[in-house]
């Protein structure tokens, strides 16, 4: 533990430091956040990255896609209640998130929401929160945190099994397994009487199978359409990063389009 | 004989000069929408329903400068040849892109939600794809080229925050840089896609 905490520190010392040195690098300069960089996120190991997703992608039509075709079978009461129960476990990392990134209104909704379905919605299964008025709100993760702390992304890469992530992201998980993480801790970190280390392992496992899910035709679609499969989950990863960082909502007012300006065909 | 000629041009001219009003974005969406709730829903085999919501696209989509955003920085450096080439490529790639990924829809429920000028060239739309048993709420905005308001055209789609035009030009941008930035790869690409 203490081990991946000092690589933790250090990375993120790294990513800091190079601001200084490297800022016309365009890769890691501490961002302003009103400010959209016209800078991009580098690729850097990109024909190690292909060959990752090419395993990832291979691992998918052997076992997460017709998993989730599967559990697409179970009943949708099971099935949203699993979802539901998901989502309330990572009340645990968003709570701490909001807080660090200033949120006291999100965190104490997400904290209300947390203890009222983990009780009455037993265990999460059933979101009563939201029937009492307090509406499911956006996740918030250590990743998320460091980007509106003005931490760039760093390189791009994608991880076995776990696919696209960003240097900051990875940070970011790291911190998970480093105590933010609440479930992580009672599961795997300490000994306790009340879960097993295979409890944390089972349910990251059915979150992937339930976000595959719900994302089947989408992901057929847009394998089927794109001329660079790679490059287009490139693209949406690093999008949908920016725009959860951002916590933005009206995303096509904000986002740097001045290619458009240029192009009048009418 | 000249009365008559007097009456129709006195009672006729103004016809045709009163100018065509300006069609709202959200009308345009949700004509398209209902358009194309219709041609999915209906029994007809499944290239006639291509056919028709290739129509679609054509006549409310920004096609050509869909296709020219998407180049990027690449469009400076095409001759004129080439410029014709990649934009009959892309129009065929676009359409047959555009069909398969509705085609798989039998009936879907899009509701315009509302809309919100940006400038005078862009106005967006937001719209929801209700749920159902297979998929989930979805949010899409459409970007809509407000330029010439008697005819507004469609150029982009962002579906949950995600902009389909740039993910799309990303991906031309990494075929380019992949392969020393010659645009017969891109071509290439395209000729294979549209073969599949």
């Amino acid at each position: 533990m203490k081990k991946i905490l000092i690589l933790s520190i250090f990375l993120l010392s790294q990513l800091l430091t190079f601001n200084v040195f490297a800022g016309s690098d365009g890769t890691l300069e501490i961002k302003n956040k009103n400010k959209e960089s016209a800078s991009e996120v580098k690729d850097c190991f990109e024909t190690i990255n292909r060959g990752i997703f090419a395993f990832n992608q291979g691992l998918d039509k052997i076992f997460f896609k017709p998993v989730a075709k599967g559990y697409r079978y179970l009943p949708k009461p099971i099935r949203s209640g699993t979802s539901n129960a998901l989502s309330n476990l990572s009340n645990v990392v968003t709570v701490p998130n909001n807080i660090l990134q200033g949120q006291v209104k999100e965190a104490g909704i997400n904290a209300l929401r947390f203890s009222i379905n983990s009780t009455l919605g037993i265990a999460g299964i059933f979101d009563v929160a939201s029937y009492y008025g307090l509406n499911k709100l956006d996740k918030e993760d250590y990743g998320q945190t460091l980007g509106t702390w003005g931490v760039k992304e760093g390189c791009y890469f994608v991880l076995p099994v776990l696919g696209p992530t960003t240097i900051r992201d990875s940070l970011g998980s790291i911190a998970n397994f480093s105590g933010g993480d609440a479930w992580y801790n009672v599961t795997v970190s300490n000994n306790t009487k009340y879960f097993e280390n295979s409890d944390y392992y089972y349910s990251r496992l059915t979150s992937g199978v339930d976000f595959r899910a719900k994302n089947l035709e989408a992901f057929d679609s847009l394998e089927k359409n794109s001329l660079d499969l790679y490059a287009s989950v490139r693209s949406l990863y690093l999008q949908d990063r920016k725009r959860k960082i951002l916590n933005l909502d009206e995303t096509t007012e904000t986002m740097n389009d001045d290619d458009w300006e240029e192009i009048d065909t009418q | 004989m000249f009365k008559i000629k007097f009456f129709l041009l006195v009672f006729l001219f103004p016809l045709f000069t009163i100018p065509i009003e300006a069609k709202e974005p959200s009308k345009l969406i949700n004509e398209i929408v209902n358009e194309a709730s219709a041609i999915l829903s209906s029994s007809d085999p499944v290239e006639s329903k291509i056919i028709k919501l290739n129509n679609i696209a054509e006549k409310s989509v920004d096609i050509d400068g869909i296709g020219m955003y998407t180049l990027g920085k690449y469009r400076k450096n095409l001759n004129e040849d080439q410029k014709i080439k990649y934009k009959k490529l892309f129009r065929s790639y676009f359409l047959k892109s555009f069909s398969s990924r509705l085609v798989d829809y039998s009936n879907p429920k899009i509701n315009v939600v509302s809309e919100k000028k940006i400038n005078e060239k862009y106005t967006i739309v937001k719209t929801i794809l209700e749920e159902t048993s297979k998929n989930p709420r979805i949010e899409i905005d459409w970007r809509i080229y407000t330029k010439n308001p008697k005819r507004p055209l469609i150029r982009d789609l962002i579906v949950e925050g995600l902009s389909l035009a740039r993910t799309q030009k990303e991906e031309f941008k990494s075929i380019m840089q992949n392969n020393n930035d010659d645009i017969n790869f891109l071509f290439k690409s395209f000729e294979e896609f549209l073969i599949k």
